[in-house]
């Protein structure tokens, strides 16, 4: 179902009621977390709760940077950061952001900057009409700072699309599948600025980079997770790869945490979610966006077979054992049934596994380090009940 | 006793200590590479050196005749000279982009390899003793195959031996580290001994150790410990030199590399991503004159053309490419696996370099070397027609002989063929063992693996279909269950 018709099924106005046999495949607000803007804001007060808590997650550095919490590019809502964002921008003039409308996919309406004359139009928004901008959401941006040391490989940028699948957000069960891929853009990378205008060096959408002269049919820019790894793994070592990818899952995980309490936890819900990461050349990942409506029609051979066993492995979770579905499955699927899916984290689980813990050690401490953390969650179930 | 008995006394000490010992076989093998001949006979002219066998000599160059007049024709018809030195203005743009030079499109339309594998199948195809009589021995040892030469090649009980770590018994990369396999049984401690060789930085040490492989993470280091290729500053140096090489002068030969990526690593799910690098290699790799230096080893001869206007005329003669070696389609994916490697141009030139003149350049020159691609394509047929006679007879009987399918794997030594870590775990054993032999034992491995299927087909092109795709392949377990498992 696109997102459109989830809408009207969950609206008030229709009065439609799901019966128990009928599984969808959105949450009702997903957009709380695959709208720019709004995951930033709930990245931003899931932060702040760690704090509050004094969560050992919420650690900041010297530098007043969260530890384990700075993982999206800094960024603001245009119009209505716009003072915020200005503050910013003069600290580091010479820096380059991107703008990105909160509603649109696929790379449209996206462009950089590097001089705040070219937003000058979303400053005078913010005074003369706040509340229209604002709540309309049609004109609403974020700005982004520009990763601009991205980790290229054969000169080449690159974004990752991974596939994360979400059957329950309280409590969190999240999967995520093994065989995501690499969009590499076309164009040779170069920050230089005179390029700002040249969308081919920037954006790795396959949606933007089928239009350039140089797109290939065969492999379609796209190449895959297990490549990355050997390519890195063969460069720069097993250890700092390893950490790499726990980071991914890391990240993925918080930002799913980061929404859970504002979701609508219905229970005639599963989501496949495509998360946009890049990487840059420390070897640390960001966060760019979640899509609800990741890409399902195919470029290539490859990617056909990819699509179709994507689809396949969803529902053979969703669906346990190919049954009619029933919505009060107990979202514990056994082992065989993951496919090329693995456990990205059981909060179930966790939660008893940390229960153990606690009664085995009474130091009380809790997961500091997200390495641990990170592997639990990662670990393939064993021993589900339930 | 007078000093030279005592020195020789002195000497047979010695020697008889480092017996067994590993430095004993370094310089033994040493020794064999720089003399090539057992040290009784008489000194060999230089062309035995080069390759023992008359008609092969022969059969070499009247192959590389027909290449180098393709190639000068090219030049005729296209009327594009063989070199030419860039004017300012455009050695200033190539300056410029020598990073993607991939983005430029030139239009290539006219131009076509100098010749593919199959043109070079039919050159061996041909190949014959002309002091044997083949009709002689028309017995159990006829030939069914495609090859007719009389070489020494081993078979599986030899091969044991000389593959001995290859056993069902010993650990391996690309088995014993599967995901399945816990860790602490095999490669955490096959990992570690990686690092100690490493950080002894001994060559032989690494050599002996890649026979069962690799670890990812220290393959980079391990290989080019094996070659010697330490990317020294002169090294780098001398990258810089084949660059400024490249800027200067346009050589018609650089439109064949061009081709050849845009043909080949450019389309591949797993290379297309190192397009430039392989340009980057290529084009400094077709001026180095450093690679003629293996030309005393390789039965071929450096191509030579006349400056204008004195044709025929020895004084005026050059080398071309200055390099001697012409690239045929499929060349670049000599290179291509070595990418994901080696990220810095120079280390990742100085590696495939010494890959190149140490067992690529035998995949596409005919000598008798039992590493060379004629022993390679011998050996495959005989262990096909050994080890699956009825395999044999079948795929013959409809047309579709083995070696017409297996020749362009070993030709490129499965490079473009397997996935990625499977052939990097390949290559492991070429270098490990300091032999191309294993990319024959795969090839007739890989019939052996598809034999059910390949019982059933019709034809040649359903053969091919069922042989088509190799990239879900695991190659060490086909090796060694083909050597170890199969019965003798």
């Amino acid at each position: 179902m696109s997102i459109q018709t989830i809408r009207n099924v969950f609206s008030v106005d229709t009065g439609y009621r799901l019966s128990d046999e009928q599984l969808v495949n959105h949450f009702p607000n997903h957009y709380e977390l695959t709208r720019k803007d709004l995951m930033i804001k709930n990245i931003k007060r899931y932060r702040k709760e760690l704090e509050k808590e004094g969560s050992p997650l919420a650690e900041k550095d010297e530098n007043g940077k969260y530890i384990y919490q700075d993982f999206v590019p800094v960024t603001f809502m245009l119009p209505a950061d716009y003072n915020l964002f200005v503050e910013e921008f003069r600290k580091n003039p010479s820096s380059t952001w991107i703008m990105k409308p909160c509603g649109k996919a696929q790379g449209k309406g996206i462009f950089l900057i590097n001089k705040l004359s070219q937003i000058k139009k979303w400053s005078r928004d913010s005074r003369t009409s706040t509340f229209v901008a604002a709540s309309s959401g049609k004109e609403a941006y974020v700005i982004s700072l520009y990763i601009d040391n991205p980790l290229l490989i054969g000169g080449k940028k690159f974004d990752l699309r991974l596939y994360v699948l979400v059957t329950t957000y309280r409590p969190l069960k999240c999967y995520m599948y093994k065989l995501g891929f690499c969009r590499f853009c076309t164009v040779k990378y170069t920050p230089s600025t005179s390029e700002l205008d040249n969308m081919f060096v920037h954006l790795t959408n396959v949606a933007i980079q089928k239009h350039g002269d140089d797109y290939n049919h065969v492999h379609g820019g796209k190449w895959t997770v297990s490549n990355l790894r050997l390519y890195l793994e063969s460069t720069r070592g097993k250890e700092v790869t390893n950490r790499l990818f726990d980071q991914i899952h890391w990240i993925v995980v918080q930002s799913l945490k980061a929404v859970a309490p504002v979701m609508n936890n219905d229970k005639h819900c599963f989501e496949c979610y495509g998360y946009d990461i890049i990487i840059d050349d420390k070897l640390k990942p960001w966060l760019i966006e979640v899509n609800a409506s990741p890409s399902l029609t195919s470029s290539t051979a490859n990617d056909r077979i990819l699509k179709y066993n994507l689809i396949n492995d969803t529902l053979n979770i969703v669906t346990p054992n190919g049954e009619i579905p029933d919505c009060r499955w107990n979202r514990s699927p056994p082992r065989e049934a993951l496919g090329n899916y693995l456990v990205l984290y059981d909060e179930e689980q966790a939660q008893s596994e940390n229960a153990e813990r606690d009664l085995r050690s009474r130091s009380g401490q809790l997961l500091g380090s997200k390495g641990t953390k990170a592997s639990a969650g990662a670990r393939p179930t064993t021993a589900t009940w339930k | 006793m007078d000093e030279s008995t005592e020195l020789s006394l002195s000497i047979a000490h010695i020697a008889q200590r480092l017996q067994g010992s590993h430095l004993h076989s370094q310089i033994e093998r040493q020794a064999k590479v720089s003399r090539q001949l057992p040290p009784s006979h008489p000194p060999a002219p230089p062309e035995h050196l080069k390759e023992p066998l008359a008609y092969m000599r022969k059969a070499q160059a009247s192959w590389e005749k027909r290449i180098l007049k393709s190639l000068n024709s090219m030049s005729t018809e296209l009327g594009v000279p063989l070199a030419r030195k860039r004017p300012a203005a455009e050695q200033k743009e190539l300056t410029n982009k020598w990073n993607e030079m991939g983005t430029d499109e030139p239009d290539l339309s006219r131009f076509r390899p100098v010749y593919a594998p199959k043109d070079f199948l039919e050159v061996l195809i041909g190949l014959r003793n002309p002091n044997h009589d083949s009709c002689e021995d028309i017995s159990a040892r006829s030939q069914w195959g495609l090859i007719q030469v009389p070489l020494n090649v081993r078979d599986i009980p030899h091969l044991r031996q000389a593959y001995s770590e290859l056993n069902l018994n010993s650990g391996q990369l690309g088995i014993d580290d599967h995901a399945h396999v816990h860790p602490d049984l095999f490669e955490n401690d096959y990992v570690q001994i990686g690092k100690k060789v490493v950080v002894e930085q001994d060559s032989a040490a690494a050599q002996q150790y890649s026979r069962r492989g690799c670890p990812t993470g220290l393959r980079a280091d391990l290989w080019a410990l094996i070659l010697n290729s330490t990317n020294q500053p002169q090294d780098v140096m001398h990258y810089e030199q084949l660059r400024a090489g490249v800027i200067q002068h346009d050589l018609l030969v650089d439109n064949l590399i061009y081709k050849d990526v845009k043909l080949t690593a450019s389309n591949d799910d797993y290379y297309f991503v190192f397009e430039d690098f392989l340009y980057q290699v290529l084009l400094c790799f077709s001026r180095d004159t450093a690679v003629l230096e293996h030309f005393k080893y390789n039965s071929a001869t450096p191509p030579k053309s006349f400056l204008h206007g004195k044709v025929g005329d020895e004084e005026y003669a050059v080398v071309y490419p200055p390099n001697g070696v012409i690239p045929f389609h499929g060349f670049s994916m000599y290179v291509a696996p070595l990418c994901f490697l080696y990220n810095e141009p120079s280390k990742l030139y100085s590696v495939f370099r010494e890959m190149y003149i140490r067992y690529f350049f035998r995949l596409h020159s005919i000598s008798s070397s039992f590493s060379g691609i004629v022993s390679l394509c011998l050996q495959f047929e005989r262990l096909l027609q050994s080890h699956l006679p009825q395999l044999f007879y079948h795929l013959r009987q409809i047309g579709a002989q083995p070696l017409r399918i297996a020749f362009k794997w070993m030709v490129r030594a499965f490079s473009g063929y397997l996935s990625t870590d499977q052939l990097l775990l390949l290559w492991d054993r070429i270098l490990g063992y300091d032999s191309l032999e294993v990319v024959a034992v795969l090839a007739a491995a890989v019939f052996a693996f598809r034999a059910e299927n390949l019982m059933e087909v019709k034809s040649l092109a359903s053969a091919e279909a069922v042989l088509a795709d190799l990239s879900t392949l695991k190659v060490i377990p086909l090796i060694q269950i083909f050597l170890f498992a199969t019965a003798i």
